[in-house]
């Protein structure tokens, strides 16, 4: 079975130098020959994806069928590993996940093959640039990271089994939406190499490349937040981002990801930013490819990572060569690149994407920064100093609090020039709004943990979050505005409510008002993170009928006990919860220790309301008196944070969907509304 | 009196600056607290050592070797050591420069805080460059648009076109 999988991964390394190769010759050159080779070059990359699909099947099969000969499988299955976990398998260590990028960006390859009569020239050199990418990983996975390396010695009976952290339901969506993400921002940056070495005419290109960086984006985003909710609910230390290098090496492409998305309108519109939008694009592209590199070469220590390997320096070389090829045909096409258009005003709609840009490259800086300074540190002072949560959110919060404010203020300014007067205007009920919401907060009585009854005067981070929650309310107010005032336009000349109104201009424009949606979700989004300055806890050996207190809450141990099955041993409370007197809830959480790896994980009980999570951790026994140890935390609002970023997915979505074709009504100009932020 | 009212202004805009900062800096002020408080602002200045690259106070793993010792050590050293730094620095002595959760503001740490407030001042910098050289550069005519005509030959086209129509006239006056 291994032969037939190495075989598979050679036959695609061959097959896509090929569609390199021959799709170079065929761009060079013009004549009928060329074109019929061209056309060879783009079915072999189609079938490279066929042949990757093969060798990622033959993997996924030898997990099922316990093909302890391959040390892939040796290392990471077992006998008695549940099945869906054996599809995680693919993915859970260095040689398989490399196969998986392979297979995605192959799928990516195949989609972008198959749709080339939009533009055929610009997708035949985008498939050339795909297919060098491809030749990379197949080299990596035919010479440096074999899958299908065969066990020396004696068959052994089983293997060591799936990393326990990894057998968790999301563990099986979360690394496939991530590295749906990180591959998928090849195709955006395929085309704009594509482009900028063809000069080619117009911004065509530019619309196919957002996109695809939109759905690449709407990947990333969900393997994001579907891995800060297995992080909260596997690792049981109470929190969801602990800014560890693998999750910076999410986070740092989203963050230029977004910035591109939001420079794009610039060039779409007004024909600038266009040497910026060609570099946002292929920094983000690196940015994942240093990702990889930081998660696999052991440059910085992390949870996360992949075993130290040598393919790090592979790594290093590919992304100098990306480097070296984006310089040299920006240099030598630079002039292809020039601005039609010049800012006008400061006020306008221009300079507010500026400031964004520059917030948002100025966060991805400080996060890389941070993720490196261990190693700068390690080489100019010979000892490495550590780079924790308190530095990147001392510096990363006053960045975030300004581009909350962008968000707020960015709907309210027009293309080109906006009047201080009209900005007052539109401005003066959401600032407001967003003061009463603060006081609001700090003048009723204390619930929800401490979030009602603020009290800012007594920490900072009280302070930051009711900031963040003013500015939340502020953005709220400025996007809700936006849909109000188009639905009653539309209310007012078709005779529909406002409600569908409302639906009728998102559809109208999805782009725009999906973007707004996705605004929508980052706030929800931050007013979870808000509450994280309110979080408690409590640790307690907890016997039979022993209470513990906390935020309102009694915990009353009911019993605690133990269980084995082949793949691991558990012990558990079960804990009632309590609330002015009546049990709302009974929370069992659990320890297991998993027999193939020997290692441990915790399965944490969480009670998740709107209000705040009460989430417990069996911590382990006391070995002097067998007693469980329980620590319970009461953290704030996290809900939110899934609910807002369900929200984000679900505007990504509506802004895929291509917009209705405006609906013409005869509007005389004194019943217009006054355009606030025309365009998008 | 109008003279004055922009005077007016400034003093007014100058006292809710001067009130606001009085503010923060007040809020900031009031964050020192009593020996629990300090307990957990320090347990999150401080790493685990066990190799879990947690926070001190967020590590929860089974039979950890240091963090049950460290918080120990930790509330030892806020029952004896008045001032925060005294008791970090302890558990530098003890643990190595690991242990601190972010660089600290001394020697080359210091490089860690500065360079982000560089890096937003270079890119302001760059903004600032950006919109200069917008605003002095000449603008690419947009693709496919022709060359302004101007002056006498400005007039000789307006002539033809008066020419045109006034032919187009009389042909559509004759039928």
């Amino acid at each position: 079975m291994s032969q037939i999988g190495s075989f598979a991964l050679l036959f695609a390394l061959m097959l896509s130098a090929y569609s390199f190769l021959a799709g170079l010759w065929a761009l060079t050159e013009n004549s009928a020959v060329s074109q019929r080779v061209g056309e060879t070059a783009r079915r072999s990359g189609i079938a490279t994806f066929a042949l990757v699909a093969l060798a990622g099947a033959v993997l996924v099969a030898a997990a099922f069928e316990n093909d302890f000969s391959i040390a892939y499988i040796f290392h990471h299955s077992n006998r008695d590993l549940p099945a869906p976990y054996k599809f995680a398998v693919l993915w859970s260590g260095q040689e398989g996940s490399l196969l998986f990028w392979s297979l995605l960006l192959s799928a990516y390859g195949l989609v972008l093959r198959l749709r080339h009569k939009t533009d055929m020239r610009l997708f035949a050199h985008a498939s050339v640039i795909i297919a060098a990418v491809q030749i990379f990983f197949l080299l990596l996975l035919n010479f440096a990271a074999n899958p299908f390396g065969i066990m020396e010695g004696a068959l052994p009976p089983d293997g060591n089994g799936l990393n326990p952290l990894l057998q968790y339901p999301e563990m099986v969506i979360h690394p496939p939406m991530l590295y749906l993400g990180y591959v998928g921002f090849t195709v955006p940056f395929a085309f704009a190499l594509a482009a900028l070495i063809m000069r080619y005419p117009g911004e065509k290109w530019i619309h196919i490349t957002r996109r695809w960086t939109m759905v690449t984006w709407g990947f990333l985003t969900c393997g994001v937040f579907l891995g800060m909710h297995w992080a909260y609910s596997v690792l049981g230390w109470g929190g969801y981002w602990g800014w560890d290098p693998v999750e910076n090496a999410s986070f740092m492409p989203w963050l230029i990801g977004t910035a591109f998305l939001h420079s794009v309108m610039m060039q779409e519109k007004r024909g600038m930013l266009k040497t910026w939008n060609m570099w946002l694009i292929f920094t983000t592209f690196m940015l994942s490819i240093f990702g990889t590199l930081l998660t696999r070469s052991g440059l910085v220590s992390s949870v996360h990572a992949f075993a130290q390997s040598s393919i790090g320096g592979w790594f290093t070389y590919f992304l100098a060569l990306i480097l070296a090829t984006c310089l040299f045909f920006y240099v030598k096409n630079r002039s292809h690149l020039r601005s039609e258009h010049q800012l006008e005003s400061i006020l306008s709609r221009e300079s507010s994407f500026l400031f964004n840009n520059l917030l948002l490259c100025l966060a991805c800086f400080t996060v890389l920064w941070g993720t490196l300074f261990p190693k700068l540190s390690e080489w100019v002072q010979h000892h490495q100093v550590t780079v924790g949560p308190a530095f990147f959110n001392r510096v990363n919060i006053p960045v975030a609090l300004l581009l909350l404010l962008l968000t707020a203020v960015g709907p309210l300014l027009a293309w080109r020039r906006t009047s201080l007067e009209s900005l007052k205007r539109n401005f003066f009920w959401p600032a407001v709004g967003a003061l009463a919401v603060g006081l609001f907060l700090v003048a009723t009585p204390e619930r929800w943990g401490g979030v009602f009854g603020m009290k800012p005067w007594r920490d900072v981070a009280y302070f930051y979050s009711l900031v963040t929650v003013m500015l939340c309310a502020l953005v709220a107010l400025t996007v809700s505005s936006e849909f109000v005032r188009g639905g009653r336009v539309i209310s007012r000349h078709t005779g529909q409510n406002l409600v569908a109104s409302i639906f009728h201009l998102i559809h109208r424009n999805t782009r725009r008002y999906g973007g707004y949606i996705v605004h929508f979700g980052v706030i929800v989004v931050v007013i979870g993170f808000a509450g994280s300055a309110f979080n408690q806890e409590k640790e307690q050996e907890m016997g039979f009928g022993d209470k513990m207190e906390i935020g309102g809450f009694t915990l009353v141990c009911q019993s605690y006990t133990q269980d084995d099955n082949p793949n691991y041993e558990s012990e558990w409370a079960v804990i009632d919860v309590f609330k002015n007197g009546r049990q709302i809830t009974t929370l069992d959480p659990e320890r297991r220790f998993y027999k193939a790896s020997q290692t441990p994980s915790t399965m944490v009980a969480n009670r998740s309301t709107l209000q705040g999570d009460l989430y417990l951790v069996y911590e382990g026994q006391n070995r002097d008196t067998g007693r469980p140890i329980i620590k319970v935390h009461l953290n704030p609002l996290v809900m939110w944070i899934w609910i807002g970023a369900w929200i984000m997915i679900a505007g990504t979505v509506t802004a895929l969907i291509p917009g209705a074709v405006a609906v013409r009504v005869a509007v005389p100009s004194r019943m217009r509304a006054e355009p606030v932020g025309a365009g998008d | 009196m109008r003279p004055a009212a922009p005077m007016l202004r400034n003093s007014i805009l100058k006292r809710c600056l001067q009130s606001g900062l009085l503010f923060v800096t007040l809020l900031a002020a009031l964050g020192a607290g009593d020996a629990s408080r300090r307990f957990t602002d320090l347990g999150h200045r401080l790493m685990c050592v066990c190799g879990c690259h947690q926070i001190l106070l967020e590590c929860n793993h089974v039979g950890c070797q240091y963090s049950s010792r460290m918080r120990d050590e930790l509330a030892a050293a806020v029952d004896r050591e008045n001032n925060d730094d005294l008791a970090l620095q302890w558990f530098v002595q003890a643990y190595g420069a690991t242990v601190i959760a972010a660089p600290t503001g001394t020697g080359f740490n210091r490089v860690a805080w500065i360079m982000p407030y560089l890096a937003l001042a270079f890119g302001l910098s760059t903004v600032v460059l950006i919109v200069r050289s917008w605003k002095s550069r000449p603008l690419l005519p947009p693709p496919g648009s022709v060359k302004p005509v101007e002056g006498a030959e400005l007039d000789h086209f307006r002539e033809q076109a008066r020419r045109d129509t006034d032919t187009e006239d009389q042909i559509q006056k004759g039928h």
